[in-house]
């Protein structure tokens, strides 16, 4: 079957600087892959790149949206490359601090509706019932994600673990196909790590989402993911199950020394 | 609170108020006579008054700084200025907007047409603020040359009815019209600014309008302006002087209302909440499939719309329009407006616009102070109540338990 996601030689310059070194990656229909690395391994720049926030020095990117051809999508603009069906959450959360969590959710939205300013202005029943679909849709996303109870709550009022995943609930609303996450864990205690575990898999399971991870937890990497691509200096140094990562004499030596957690 | 450092600062701040206001208030020099007089005893008052001012405005400050530990802490619920509670208490809306609108219609009847007039003038500021607010409070686009587009719907109408006779009706909507084309036009280069860049660029854009009316002498008259716009008539009956000052009062109470029930809407729609994700976080906007150039598009567009709606009507209203009435202080008047009355709230920028314009108006009385009192007005006000007057709210939704399950 042909991989929704495809990329190949994938080199990204700044000035003088290689961030990213023709890395090379592909995901399947249905998988949870992680990509993980020491700090500064690119792994963020790899995902501003597939999503359209940088354009690529070189390389490709392909996706295979579901029943649709093939697209090549260097340089498209971020709006576009969500619009094909990519979103991703961001390492520094990046919520709409002063919207309410609802409507987080609904700004996802705007991309799968059609009202324009006169349908605002004179608000006819087909956007009645659009704005009425939206918020419904919306709310049972923040219920697939825990965040029922807290629907009309301002996004800069919700505790940290709330935020990633209200991100979420707001990247799913997009209706995508695969789904980037840039360290979905990050500043998460052990049991709402867990429940994120869970809330992926059911993502996926139910979904029918793909999802590709950036994760310093390596427990959760380890759990979760069916594959796993390592990243060091830009390049990619190793991709394969989580049991052959794990000792991988490569990895191991990349994290040496930085990651003291690497081999938990 | 009485330490000997509390005194020590006031006694500082009392010197140097002393001081600095020595030249103004202490001398008096008398041409005439060449003689100069020494008015010590104003010296007095201004150390004794700032003295005893400072300690309030140190409790004043102190209060403030208790509040927002508290609300951090969770302890108090959000404390409510009197504006705010009056404007959330769901049981008095429907009596307060009656009792608002019988005022706004009684009120002509009950004042002289000097009043009729400065309440007209307050209106076309308030339509200004309540555009203004979608630029700047709704899409956090800092635009400083807001009073271009209110300066093309004046000279659009003036124009076109020196031109080719056209009416004032006629003129309304090709005004407002004109001048979303211009916000368009402005716009489209300012696309990737943002923040003080983009305030730079409009304040540019502003200027260039008002330079361009007053030195195209063929075109717009230059310095003098154009005068003779005949004001609005209804249906080809022309009024006497104080019909029509009553007649555009109407008019203009028309156009607030229904610049108030356009804005509303648009604020709780699909664009609306666009505008408010590109206030917050434009990359993440994108990010969620928004196309940032449309929606910043619309904004300036929209927001200039108003704008040339109440320059047509000012220009109606004035019959003589000059470069003078769009400097670039109307535009940081307009943006107090917004600012005040609180960014964003729609019965914020309406209060905002009212005092904004009555209160210099009715502080005549007072004289020479009045520009200082409106201003320190504004400074205590910024201070103490960065929000505005009213802080706009966001729209809640309630749902039932069993509706919308996945």
């Amino acid at each position: 079957m042909e991989p929704i996601l495809k990329v190949q030689t994938l080199t990204m310059d700044f000035g003088g600087l290689r961030a990213l070194n023709r890395v090379s990656l592909d995901i399947r229909k249905g998988e949870i892959v992680a990509l993980i690395g020491p700090n500064g391994a690119g792994k963020t720049t790899f995902f501003n790149c597939i999503t359209g926030i940088y354009t690529p020095t070189h390389g490709d990117i392909f996706i295979t949206p579901p029943e649709k051809p093939r697209l090549r999508i260097n340089g498209m603009k971020a709006n576009k490359v969500t619009e094909k069906g990519l979103a991703r959450t961001f390492q520094n959360i990046r919520l709409f601090p002063n919207m309410t969590a609802l409507e987080n959710v609904m700004i996802g939205r705007h991309v799968r509706t059609r009202s324009g300013i006169l349908g605002a202005i004179f608000r006819p029943p087909s956007v009645r019932r659009e704005e009425r679909e939206t918020a419904e849709y919306c709310y049972a996303l923040l219920k697939k994600v825990g965040l029922s109870a807290e629907v009309n709550e301002l996004a800069k009022n919700l505790s940290y673990g709330a935020q990633r995943r209200l991100e979420i609930a707001r990247a799913m609303a997009t209706d995508p196909f695969l789904l980037l996450l840039d360290e979905p864990a990050a500043g998460m205690n052990p049991s709402e790590t867990l429940e994120l575990d869970q809330l992926i898999r059911k993502i996926r399971d139910e979904d029918g989402i793909s999802i590709l991870l950036i994760e310093h937890d390596m427990k959760l990497v380890m759990n979760i993911s069916e594959r796993i691509f390592v990243m060091d200096y830009g390049s990619k140094i190793a991709e394969g199950a989580p049991m052959d990562i794990k000792n991988n004499p490569l990895v191991i030596k990349a994290y040496l020394g930085e990651e003291s957690h690497a081999d938990a | 609170m009485f330490t000997l450092q509390e005194l020590r600062k006031s006694v500082i701040a009392a010197l140097w108020f002393m001081f600095l206001t020595f030249p103004i208030l202490v001398i008096r020099v008398n041409p005439l006579e060449r003689t100069i007089l020494w008015r010590w005893e104003n010296m007095l008052y201004v150390g004794l008054g700032v003295f005893f001012g400072s300690y309030a405005w140190r409790e004043l400050l102190r209060r403030k700084e208790r509040g927002l530990k508290r609300r951090a802490q969770g302890q108090a619920e959000e404390k409510t200025g009197f504006f705010q509670g009056l404007a959330e208490n769901p049981k008095l809306i429907l009596p307060a907007l009656g009792l608002v609108l019988g005022i706004t219609l009684l009120f002509p009847h009950l004042v002289n047409p000097y009043q009729i007039s400065i309440m007209t003038l307050a209106l076309i500021y308030v339509v200004l603020g309540l555009g203004l607010n979608i630029v700047v409070g709704q899409a956090g686009l800092l635009n400083l040359g807001y009073v271009a587009f209110f300066a093309v719907g004046a000279y659009g109408y003036a124009l076109l009815n020196k031109h080719f006779a056209l009416g004032f009706w006629t003129c309304l909507p090709i005004g407002a019209g004109l001048a979303g084309l211009f916000g368009i036009l402005l716009a489209l280069p300012v696309l990737r600014l943002r923040g003080d860049y983009l305030a730079i660029v409009t304040l540019g854009f502003g200027e260039i309008t008002r330079i361009v009316l007053e030195n195209w002498g063929k075109f717009s008259g230059g310095p003098t302006g154009i005068r003779g716009i005949p004001r609005p008539e209804f249906f080809g009956i022309s009024f006497s002087l104080s019909e029509a000052i009553l007649y555009i009062y109407y008019i203009m109470v028309f156009a607030v209302i229904l610049t108030i029930f356009v804005i509303n809407r648009l604020q709780n729609s699909r664009l609306g909440r666009a505008w408010v994700a590109l206030r917050e976080d434009e990359i993440a906007c994108q990010a969620m499939g928004i196309d940032k150039a449309g929606v910043k598009l619309s904004a300036f567009a929209l927001g200039a719309m108003w704008a040339g709606m109440a320059g047509v009507i000012f220009a109606g209203y004035n019959t003589y329009i000059n470069p003078k009435s769009f400097t670039f202080m109307e535009s940081v008047i307009i943006l107090s407006i917004v600012v005040l009355g609180g960014m964003g709230s729609i019965l914020g920028v309406v209060l905002g616009g009212l005092i904004m314009i009555l209160l210099p108006e009715y502080l005549r009385e007072v004289g020479n102070y009045r520009m200082l009192i409106f201003g320190s007005a504004m400074i205590l006000m910024m201070v103490f109540r960065p929000q505005g007057l009213i802080q706009s709210k966001r729209k809640a939704y309630e749902f039932h338990q069993d509706k919308g399950a996945a």
